[in-house]
């Protein structure tokens, strides 16, 4: 893999952040402006979600990944904190590999 | 929730922030992916260290492990990382207003500070983005390093349920939104353009397709702000 992109990946990752903080914040003073930006966390989150759980080089796939995933939405249900839910996928999805 | 103790709402934020940064913890999921991807362990540190936003480090390593040029993994990376330009706009007014601080402050913009800052009013806002940030990038770096060093030692990271930990974790910032019913049908509806898209668009763009549902929010009435119960 070539280093050079590694860095500039990096560096273009850190950009991309302080680009938001160098625009004028009165572009926040319009409602519907505030609005998107308040529901724009909740559509990546899911999608990311979603897409995390069932991509494969293959296109999506069912696997141990979405029997995590259900394990991580009981733990919120039952109001577990972080790292717990996040140990508890891990743990359910390793689980299921190594009983498969 | 009824009129509480600022002092001990920022006392709250900052044991909620460094609760969240602990889940950092996961970069060792992605030290040892990259590292089985073939990247160098260096290389893995310096997507950690200064890149610092998971979703897209997953996405840059993915593609080229799917054997993606450099060109197209950089372009799955940064099409992800759209959010964080976003995500900063939002906090924009929040965060220090200039100089180092405020390039500092930058680069802890990501998913997980973001949703913990908008948990909290003002000033326990900035103690929750801080106290989640400087935790995150501790254990994140901290833990890519080991994942990547290890991974040779310990096998394949899919064995212990690593590529689970990521999903879980952006769940678990989406739960608090899921129970009002804007929250849940724009998730809802995201899902269903990333997973359409995902049959037919290259890495990165189903979750970014998936980002213009929020574009609900032109409505007046398409509001998250509710006032608090």
């Amino acid at each position: 893999m070539s280093a050079v992109w590694v860095v500039v990946t990096s560096v273009a990752l850190y950009l991309q952040k302080a680009a938001g903080l160098a625009v004028p914040s009165h572009w926040l003073d319009r409602p519907w402006i505030r609005r998107v930006l308040g529901l724009l966390p909740v559509a990546l989150l899911a999608a990311l979600t979603a897409v995390q759980t069932l991509d494969s080089p293959d296109g999506p796939v069912v696997d141990a990944r979405l029997a995590g995933l259900a394990a991580a939405a009981v733990a919120l249900a039952l109001r577990a904190p972080f790292l717990f839910v996040v140990v508890v996928a891990a743990v359910v999805a390793a689980g299921l590999r190594a009983l498969t | 929730m009824s009129v509480v103790d600022p002092v001990a709402q920022v006392r709250a934020a900052r044991r909620e922030g460094i609760g969240l940064g602990l889940v950092g913890v996961y970069g060792v999921s992605f030290g040892a992916v990259a590292v089985s991807s073939g990247f160098e362990v260096w290389q893995a540190c310096v997507l950690s260290l200064v890149g610092f936003t998971g979703g897209s480090q997953f996405a840059y390593v993915g593609v080229v492990s799917a054997g993606g040029g450099p060109i197209a993994a950089a372009a799955a990376a940064l099409l992800l990382g759209t959010r964080n330009t976003l995500y900063a706009l939002r906090l924009s007014s929040l965060l220090p207003p200039r100089g180092w601080a405020r390039a500092t402050a930058a680069h802890l913009v990501i998913d997980e500070t973001t949703a913990m800052a908008l948990r909290h009013e003002r000033s326990a806002a900035r103690t929750a983005f801080w106290a989640s940030g400087i935790t995150l990038f501790v254990t994140w770096n901290v833990t890519t390093l080991l994942g990547a060093v290890g991974v040779s030692a310990l096998g394949d990271p899919e064995q212990f349920g690593l590529d689970a930990a990521a999903p879980a974790a952006f769940l678990a910032l989406l739960w608090p939104h899921l129970r009002t019913r804007l929250g849940g049908g724009v998730a809802v509806a995201a899902v269903g353009v990333a997973l359409g898209l995902m049959l037919v668009a290259p890495a990165g763009v189903p979750v970014l397709a998936a980002g213009l549902v929020a574009l609900i929010g032109i409505h007046p009435r398409a509001d998250l702000a509710v006032p608090r119960s």
